[in-house]
């Protein structure tokens, strides 16, 4: 194959066959339906089978407290969740990157990424049977004398969080050990030197370093959070509603889809400015922050 | 260069060949959880040489899929017979009935006389009778006494009981608070205010209740490991529990079980009509039936299939309706636009605290 040397139109053809796919793909698979709810959600059913345009899908959402609470629940929900997973993550990713050598390096990081080789359901159901009151937890917690009797540990906003670090945690080491990999040792060995502590360097070295690779898992995890349905439906409790929740049984149980697309464009415009703001916080272009994903 | 024309001309021509499937020999179902036995399946397929696909689902999703697709990706549908004329006013996914293609003998002639009722718009039919059931409470004797829908808010049952976040629920407590919701079904104003006042008890009744449970197995598995000790269930569910552990009851509540039909109805766009009024005739003989009755754990349509089903199943029946009929509520069809009501209800007590 010569392909490389031919003329001009033929490379400009190679490339286009080449990016076919991906083109195809965003276009069918994203764009499309995205215009589809977009009109989607800006009808009104005013009878069987007869539709008008207007904005009552947004006013819903904007009238009703209760879409609101759930919405801004969500969003809140997930920050914490993000940090959390940050705070975990991190000591994992610095001793994979720095301390552990080798072998002991590729093994931790092969025991982050063990749990995904099974499916998010069967990982959220095994947290079920850990943590329901008749599960293994509670019966430990009694076994050593701390609880008296079973205590339900299903069912809590907390149970919610912890699934959700759980399931995005690799998300967020695999940007942060990329970045942690590439700060030379002999800056920190430098900044002993003269004089910094542990505090100091991790402040003004370490974190101005590693800061693309935490802003890209932040954004990654934030998202994946934010758009996840299946965990917070299975650990949380009767009063636990997500919103990705809300617009499932919008558009199956209740079947108002128009509703539905609404409330999914409202969630699309919360994580885009959400990503927005934490670009801005910590000073990052999302070009830099993306080569880190 | 010299191969990226001709694999792109493949690649068009693979995409262009029409998909060809022999739909005569398959049959598409979209159903519940055990109403299609695997053993009914090799029987029919062993009679008529067609295969049997079965997805399974429930009311809203079988809607919602049809609707997506206008009526298309399935032969059959078994809806419940409240849910037909709502969903095909609004969406028209279903096709009418030819009842001349149907031996309409060997249906229990009550029940095909209220799916006539209930699931016709100008005179068309679109279902027909297949298995009913009932839903009332289930309850573990040795750990809790109830008689009523509203007894599961009793204050010594905080966090041991369950209930679904559907409308059932909505219409069982609103029986238990004395007034009839069937009844309002026509009148838009009343009826909103009949679900606020439920929605209001069952926001206050919300301590009680462990979990809303989504599917059955989250629901028995609560009553077997002791977590849950009276719920709002149907009577297979009830019933198998009953067999496992004496304790258990399923009961008819004061204020009456609400009972359920479960059709057959047609897919607009369905493409093996002809197999599918096969299958039908097919699962409406008395022995058939009875096997089906018996996987599912409710009873068929079918006329003279109940005398042939396991006499365990029969004394259950017995125990649980002592009056037999008398006290069983069957759902009229759902008028459009009372579910938008009953979907913020549920909403807000989801979100109560």
């Amino acid at each position: 194959m010569d392909d490389t040397a031919g003329p001009a139109w033929q490379r400009r053809l190679m490339v286009g066959l080449l990016l076919a796919p991906a083109l195809l793909w965003l276009f069918a698979l994203i764009v499309l339906p995205h215009v589809d709810l977009a009109l989607l959600s800006l009808r009104e059913r005013t009878a069987p089978r007869e539709y008008v345009t207007s904005l009552a899908q947004y006013r819903t959402f904007f009238g009703e407290p209760l879409y609101w609470h759930i919405f801004v629940r969500t969003a809140v929900m997930s920050l914490i969740s993000t940090l959390l997973t940050l705070l975990i993550a991190f000591p994992i990713a610095w001793t994979i990157a720095k301390l552990a050598r080798g072998r002991l390096g590729t093994l931790l990081f092969i025991v982050c990424l063990i749990p995904f080789w099974v499916s998010e359901t069967v990982r959220t159901l095994g947290w079920m049977i850990l943590l329901r009151e008749s599960g293994v937890l509670p019966g430990i917690l009694v076994h050593l004398g701390i609880t008296a009797v079973p205590v339900e540990l299903l069912y809590h906003d907390a149970t919610i969080l912890v699934g959700l670090v759980y399931t995005s945690l690799l998300f967020m080491v695999v940007p942060l050990v990329s970045s942690l990999e590439s700060l030379d040792n002999s800056l920190i060995e430098a900044a002993y030197d003269l004089g910094g502590n542990g505090l100091s360097i991790l402040r003004q070295i370490v974190i101005p370093h590693a800061l693309p690779g935490i802003t890209a898992g932040c954004i990654v995890v934030f998202m994946l959070t934010l758009g996840n349905y299946l965990t917070p439906t299975l650990l949380g409790g009767t009063s636990s509603q997500w919103f990705t929740e809300q617009i499932y049984t919008q558009f199956i149980t209740r079947f108002n889809w128009e509703q539905g697309a609404a409330f999914g464009f409202l969630l699309l415009a919360l994580s885009t400015s959400m990503v927005w703001v934490g670009l801005k916080l910590s000073g990052q272009r999302f070009s830099d922050v993306m080569r880190r994903t | 260069m010299k191969l990226a024309l001709p694999l792109l001309l493949t690649v068009l021509l693979v995409l262009a060949l029409p998909a060809r499937a022999d739909d005569a020999k398959k049959l598409r179902i979209i159903s519940w959880a055990d109403y299609v036995p695997a053993e009914v399946i090799a029987d029919f397929k062993k009679e008529t040489g067609i295969q049997v696909e079965v997805t399974l689902s429930n009311n809203e999703e079988m809607i919602s899929k049809l609707r997506a697709t206008g009526g298309a990706g399935f032969d059959l549908a078994q809806p419940s017979q409240d849910r037909i004329v709502g969903a095909q006013q609004e969406f028209r996914i279903y096709r009418p009935i030819d009842l001349s293609k149907v031996k309409a003998e060997q249906f229990m002639p009550d029940l095909l006389e209220t799916v006539k009722k209930n699931a016709s718009i100008d005179g068309k039919l679109y279902g027909l009778p297949y298995v009913w059931g009932a839903e009332g409470l289930v309850v573990n004797s040795k750990k809790a006494k109830i008689a009523d829908y509203g007894d599961l808010c009793k204050a010594d049952l905080k966090g041991k009981t369950a209930v679904r976040l559907k409308r059932p629920t909505l219409m069982a407590f609103a029986l238990a608070s004395g007034k009839d919701p069937f009844a309002l079904y026509g009148n838009v104003k009343a009826y909103s205010a009949l679900m606020e006042e439920v929605g209001r008890t069952l926001s206050a009744c919300k301590p009680n209740f462990r979990f809303f449970y989504d599917n059955k197995d989250q629901l028995l598995n609560g009553v077997r490991s002791g977590e849950i000790v009276a719920a709002m269930m149907w009577d297979s569910g009830g019933w198998k529990l009953a067999s496992e552990n004496p304790d258990i009851h399923f009961i008819n509540p004061k204020s009456g079980a609400i009972a359920w039909l479960d059709t057959y109805a047609l897919p607009a766009r369905g493409k093996n009509e002809a197999g599918a009024y096969a299958w039908i005739n097919f699962t409406m003989r008395p022995a058939i039936a009875a096997k089906i009755a018996k996987s599912v754990g409710n009873f068929s349509a079918s006329k003279g299939a109940d005398v042939l089903m396991d006499p365990k199943f029969r004394a259950q029946f017995a125990a649980s309706f002592p009056d037999g009929f008398k006290n069983i509520k069957w759902y009229p069809a759902i008028p459009p636009g009372l579910e938008e009501i009953e979907g913020r209800i549920l909403d807000r007590i989801k979100a109560a605290n």
